[in-house]
């Protein structure tokens, strides 16, 4: 598992010198990745790889304010607005939760806020991680992708 | 008597569903139990055959349902020996029931500088209704501590009366903790100085015969659903005095004698406090599961459950790095542990995976997580259709997700 996504991040890197990736393609390329796992232990297993890999945040952006509140772990996401792109970083104190932030960052991070804001989300759903999206869920993951959105139409009138 | 765990099974039809591909394990009996086809069937029998509002109906119909409906409240009677048939009240579970006394007893009998002790392990809402309601009296809520094994310090129990305590409210069994609380001596220390008690008994009837004349207790409270029986159902028990003496706490049709604009009077106990059309189908089902526990036996149900609890207390403490959060000497079939670096969602999400249903997080008693400086814990509950099988999943389960986090 871990060479293959060594593979992926190389691939990714190579696109994104060549040009910026879209959100779709983005999407894309994580569902075709999700595709290739074959059983929920490799798709967890790489959830829980990405959620070590994930540089979290320093302790002083893991404040209240950056503080999304489930119920059962807690998620931090920080934005900043550089020469027109989101920046995002996140943390939880779950690391599937960080994985699957993880995944939301490498779709928005280095967007515009208009793209964000305009983005039609289908990766989630398309990878099986539908469960997590149902607004009672505990992980706050419909929170996350609210909060990224915020972010976009925040930036979006600040500039 | 040796249980016939088979059998018992085979009449819990959701127990033989698949969850992800998998066989189901269902260990999250202290939120909810599963219901045998014996309630299903009376429920479902009442729907085709019987569905009528009840009371003061003149058909065959209406009769049948307001039987059925009564027939519930006898049979609840006699499963807690209550010792008047009205002095049982049907609500919507324990959180109403607790709610009705809060406000009703309060409304009677709590005062301005008046006190209400509950415990450090209760439910959110054996905590909450108090705290709206010590809010609105301007009274004072104390608090029974527990140690780190998960008991109460019921000794310190007296010191915390004064003569200005009105009521003791605990549970007879913690939700995340297991512990079984020696209720008998919380009555007593509270009776003897004068405080009523309200028993909590949602994490208990289901496990041990409870005799309210017994133990002299002022309310008891539970829910159906939790007893094998049907959600939306639960019961007040309370003394016929005091229920007497308390004020109605929801209007409606049913609990009423005679209204007019100038002055209503209400209903005898215990329409008294059933305001509104009864949940009388979900009463009928919680009768149904009553009997079909006492048909069984909860002496059994108790055994056998104590020794699927002392054979998974055995087989998680031998984990590495696992932790398990309510050590009491005295404890029913529930296990909350932590696995040293591994978050009780994660557990949770891949336990669930496999099929074995845990429940995670706070348990709706933040303030037991508080004592133990911890954000949550897995919790995994037994009932008597679970087998040892089950539990070596479970374990097996735990020992995977283990492993994928060390890689």
């Amino acid at each position: 598992m871990p060479s293959k996504s060594k593979e992926v991040e190389v691939t990714t890197l190579c696109l994104s010198i060549i040009r910026e990736m879209t959100i779709n393609e983005i999407q894309e390329e994580i569902i075709e990745e999700f595709a290739g796992f074959e059983d929920w232990m490799d798709k967890y297993a790489y959830l829980i790889e990405l959620g070590t890999d994930l540089q979290g945040l320093d302790e002083q952006y893991q404040t209240d304010q950056n503080l999304i509140k489930g119920c059962q772990s807690k998620v931090w996401f920080n934005a900043s607005l550089e020469e027109g792109k989101v920046k995002l970083e996140a943390d939880s104190d779950a690391i599937i939760v960080k994985g699957i932030a993880a995944l939301l960052i490498r779709v928005f991070n280095n967007q515009t806020p208009e793209d964000i804001m305009n983005a039609d989300l289908n990766f989630i759903d398309e990878i099986g991680l539908k469960q997590h999206l149902s607004p009672t869920r505990s992980n706050g993951l419909v929170s996350m992708v609210k909060q990224i959105k915020m972010y976009g139409i925040a930036f979006n009138h600040v500039k | 008597m040796t249980l016939d765990i088979n059998k018992i099974r085979k009449d819990f039809p959701i127990l033989q569903e698949k969850v992800h591909g998998k066989d189901l394990v269902y260990f999250d009996n202290a939120a909810t139990s599963q219901k045998p086809t014996q309630v299903i069937d009376e429920m479902v029998k009442y729907y085709y055959k019987y569905n009528s509002n009840i009371h003061r109906g003149v058909h065959y119909l209406s009769n049948k349902s307001t039987d059925g409906n009564e027939n519930a409240r006898k049979i609840v009677q006699n499963f807690i020996n209550a010792e008047h048939l009205h002095e049982i009240i049907f609500t919507r579970g324990t959180t109403e029931s607790i709610n009705l006394v809060a406000n009703s007893f309060a409304e009677r009998y709590i005062g301005e500088g008046d006190e209400v002790i509950v415990s450090e392990m209760e439910h959110h809402s054996n905590i909450v209704p108090w705290q709206l309601v010590c809010e609105k009296k301007k009274a004072v809520l104390k608090v029974i501590p527990f140690n780190d094994n998960g008991e109460l310090l019921v000794d310190q129990l007296d010191e915390l009366i004064t003569d200005r305590t009105k009521i003791v409210a605990v549970n007879h069994i913690s939700n995340s903790l297991g512990t079984i609380n020696p209720v008998q001596k919380i009555i007593d220390i509270a009776h003897a100085r004068g405080v009523k008690v309200l028993v909590d008994a949602a994490q208990s009837v289901q496990h041990l015969k409870i005799d309210v004349q017994e133990w002299d207790v002022d309310f008891l409270v539970f829910s159906g659903h939790k007893l094998y029986g049907p959600t939306g159902i639960g019961v007040l028990y309370g003394k016929e005095d005091l229920l007497n003496e308390m004020p109605p706490w929801q209007g409606g049709g049913e609990m009423i004698k005679e209204v007019r604009f100038s002055g209503t009077t209400y209903n005898e106990l215990p329409f008294k406090f059933e305001a509104g059309t009864p949940n009388y189908i979900d009463a009928i089902g919680l009768g149904a599961a009553i009997e079909y526990v006492e048909n069984i036996g909860l002496e059994n149900i108790d055994a056998y459950e104590q020794e699927l609890l002392a054979y998974a207390t055995e087989k998680l403490s031998s984990i590495d790095g696992l932790k398990i959060y309510g050590t009491a000497e005295h404890k029913t079939s529930v296990i909350s542990f932590l696995v040293d670096g591994i978050h009780f969602y994660d557990m949770g999400m891949l336990l669930d995976q496999m099929g074995i249903a845990v429940r995670t997080g706070t348990h709706c008693t933040e303030p037991i997580m508080q004592h133990f400086g911890i954000d949550g814990t897995v919790r995994a509950s037994f009932s008597f259709y679970n087998t040892k099988e089950e539990i070596d999943a479970l374990y097996n389960g735990i020992l995977k997700v283990c492993k994928m986090f060390v890689h």
